[in-house]
């Protein structure tokens, strides 16, 4: 039973990663009905700023802001140069490619895919990278004859207020319902005085920063990070955006936390090295059984 | 006479790629006054809102506004200048509550709590029902509590002027006679409206002026009480009905 809930709480860890990404996918889609296949390089992009913050910088700030202001300083450069990145993509690979249809746009994201991996491997180098050790102490709470790391509390303690203020924000601001209200039906949106252009904003801004957040996460977390990495969790993330229902919020976070902790459990009780399989072999059945996510159309409030 | 109207259309031409749906339509509304745009299916009505709105963009003509050119400019920025529309069809915000629904239309000005708060008890004063299904999903109301909310939802941002696309469809006459008597309580309280309507006898009824588009033009256009008696009006639009008084 102890590794049961361990690996529960493994699972919840690496889930919290695949909901923070999968926040991005799910509001660009809901918004714009675009699949944003850049997002996943925009989440190792902020895996390396935070990096390079940690790595080279730590010398000088830490001094200044002890230990735990360095990562503070660490996520939230790598969430605003990665917000500002996605912007630039935004710009440059989608807007003009908007009127023309989805699928020219899907290819665009395929290529800034591409691009913004090979940016990273030109400026970091194509080995991997390692994030100092011992960042955090490793201390080990045992609760219950339950193991689990300070670094794992502080990762879903993150995690979880990141997705709280975003859920506060679009769930129960009048802006959030203005974003809400452009992706069920942009033109009256128009109507109500809404500028698409800033609803947009607000989602090629927040997306990333998320996303970029969840890589300085990881990097803390595994330590070891590569420019190809965006990949697979965004395939991952991606997934979770399906289990939640495309465009719905809370499922993307629910999909992200249920996909973690099947995925760990696999792993545990199934076989480590299948471990992706059954997440492909998830998306597959929910795709064929529950097209809109595990929550159906019923809550699914499309964003 | 275009010279004080509060909106003047002059010359609309408007496209849809090959298709010209409106073809030189001229029009004006005076301040403190209903009009009402009659026509058939297609006839153009719910793209000559929509080109007031900034949401189609017009080809030729001019779209005026207290003066000032409205062509070109952005459907947000419309609203904030004075005027919002009820579109065809509601287009309530499905899976968002009747109050977020009402603070949408109150979005330009969402920092004014007080007026944001002003126009909800107005909206409310019309519209009741509204306040009993507060925080209800839009999505769940009657046809006609969604045409309240459409309404409700286009005065938050006090407009000036207020577009209403065929409130009266798909309604019951009991509710149609209602939201028509708000549509003439709305006026008294200073709102200059035009209604787009295919129940020309109401829309008649409650209108000074009236116009009647047929494929992009307008072909006949008066004072309400003309039209009403025009034989050939009355045979097109008013069908059997204009012979029951009103
Ligand atoms: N988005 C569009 N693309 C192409 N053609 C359009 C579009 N919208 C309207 N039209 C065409 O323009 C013409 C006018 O349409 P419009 O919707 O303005 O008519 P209407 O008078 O409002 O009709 P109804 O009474 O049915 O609402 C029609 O021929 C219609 O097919
Ligand atoms: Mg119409």
């Amino acid at each position: 039973m102890q590794v049961v809930f361990e690996q529960v709480i493994n699972g919840l860890t690496i889930g919290s990663f695949y909901a923070l990404i999968a926040l991005g996918y799910s509001m660009v889609y809901g918004v714009l009905k675009l699949i944003n296949f850049a997002h996943g390089d925009f989440f190792t992009l902020g895996s390396y700023v935070g990096y390079t913050i940690l790595v080279w910088v730590s010398g000088l700030t830490v001094v200044h802001f002890g230990l735990w202001g360095l990562i503070v300083i660490a996520m939230f450069v790598a969430a605003l140069a990665v917000a500002l990145t996605g912007l630039a993509v935004e710009r440059v690979a989608y807007r003009p490619i908007y009127p023309t249809g989805r699928l020219p746009a899907v290819v665009s994201a395929l290529g800034a895919s591409i691009f913004i991996q090979n940016a990273i491997m030109v400026v970091w180098g194509p080995r991997f990278q390692a994030y100092p050790s011992k960042l955090i102490p490793n201390i080990k709470f045992v609760l219950g004859g339950v193991n689990i790391t300070l670094l794992q509390i502080l990762i879903l303690l993150m995690s979880f207020i990141l997705m709280a203020v975003l859920y506060v924000v679009i769930q129960k601001t009048t802006f959030g319902a203005a974003v809400r209200a452009s992706a069920l039906d942009r033109e009256t949106a128009s109507l109500m005085g809404i500028n698409f252009k800033k609803v947009i904003f607000f989602i090629f801004f927040l997306g990333p920063a998320l996303g970029a957040m969840a890589g300085v996460m990881v990097g803390m977390y595994y330590r070891q990070i590569s420019f190809t990495m965006g990949w697979n969790y965004g395939l991952k993330a991606f997934t979770a955006t399906i289990l939640g229902g495309i465009g719905n919020l809370p499922g993307a976070m629910f999909g992200g936390l249920i996909l973690g902790v099947l995925e760990m459990l696999g792993a545990a009780y199934i076989s480590a090295a299948w471990k992706d399989v059954f997440v492909f072999l998830i998306l597959i059945l929910v795709l064929i059984f529950r097209p809109n996510g595990l929550f159906g159309e019923r809550v699914a409030e499309k964003v | 006479m275009t010279k004080e109207a509060l909106l003047a259309v002059d010359d609309l031409h408007i496209f849809y790629g090959s298709i010209d749906a409106l073809k030189g339509v001229s029009l004006f509304l005076n301040r403190g006054e209903i009009i009402t745009v009659l026509g058939a299916n297609g006839a153009g009505k719910t793209t000559l809102l929509n080109a007031i709105s900034g949401i189609v963009p017009s080809a030729k003509g001019s779209i005026r506004f207290n003066g000032n050119l409205l062509n070109g400019m952005p459907a947000h920025e419309i609203v904030n200048m004075g005027i919002s529309q009820a579109p065809e069809g509601r287009k309530v915000f499905s899976t968002l509550t009747v109050e977020e629904n009402l603070n949408l239309g109150a979005f330009t000005r969402r920092h004014r709590k007080g007026d944001v708060l002003e126009a909800k008890e107005r909206a409310h004063a019309l519209f009741p029902i509204l306040k009993k299904r507060y925080r209800q999903l839009a999505g769940t109301l009657s046809g006609g509590e969604q045409q309240m909310l459409a309404i409700g939802r286009a005065l938050m941002s006090a407009p000036k002027i207020l577009l209403l696309d065929e409130p009266s469809l798909g309604l019951a006459p009991i509710l149609v006679n209602q939201i028509f008597d708000i549509i003439g309580e709305i006026n008294r309280q200073g709102t200059s409206i035009l209604l787009v309507e295919q129940n020309a006898n109401k829309a008649l009824g409650i209108a000074a002026r009236a116009y009647v588009l047929e494929n992009g033009q307008v072909s006949v256009s008066g004072p309400s009480e003309e039209l009403r008696s025009d034989e050939k009006i009355r045979e097109a639009y008013l069908g059997g009905r204009a012979l029951k008084k009103k």
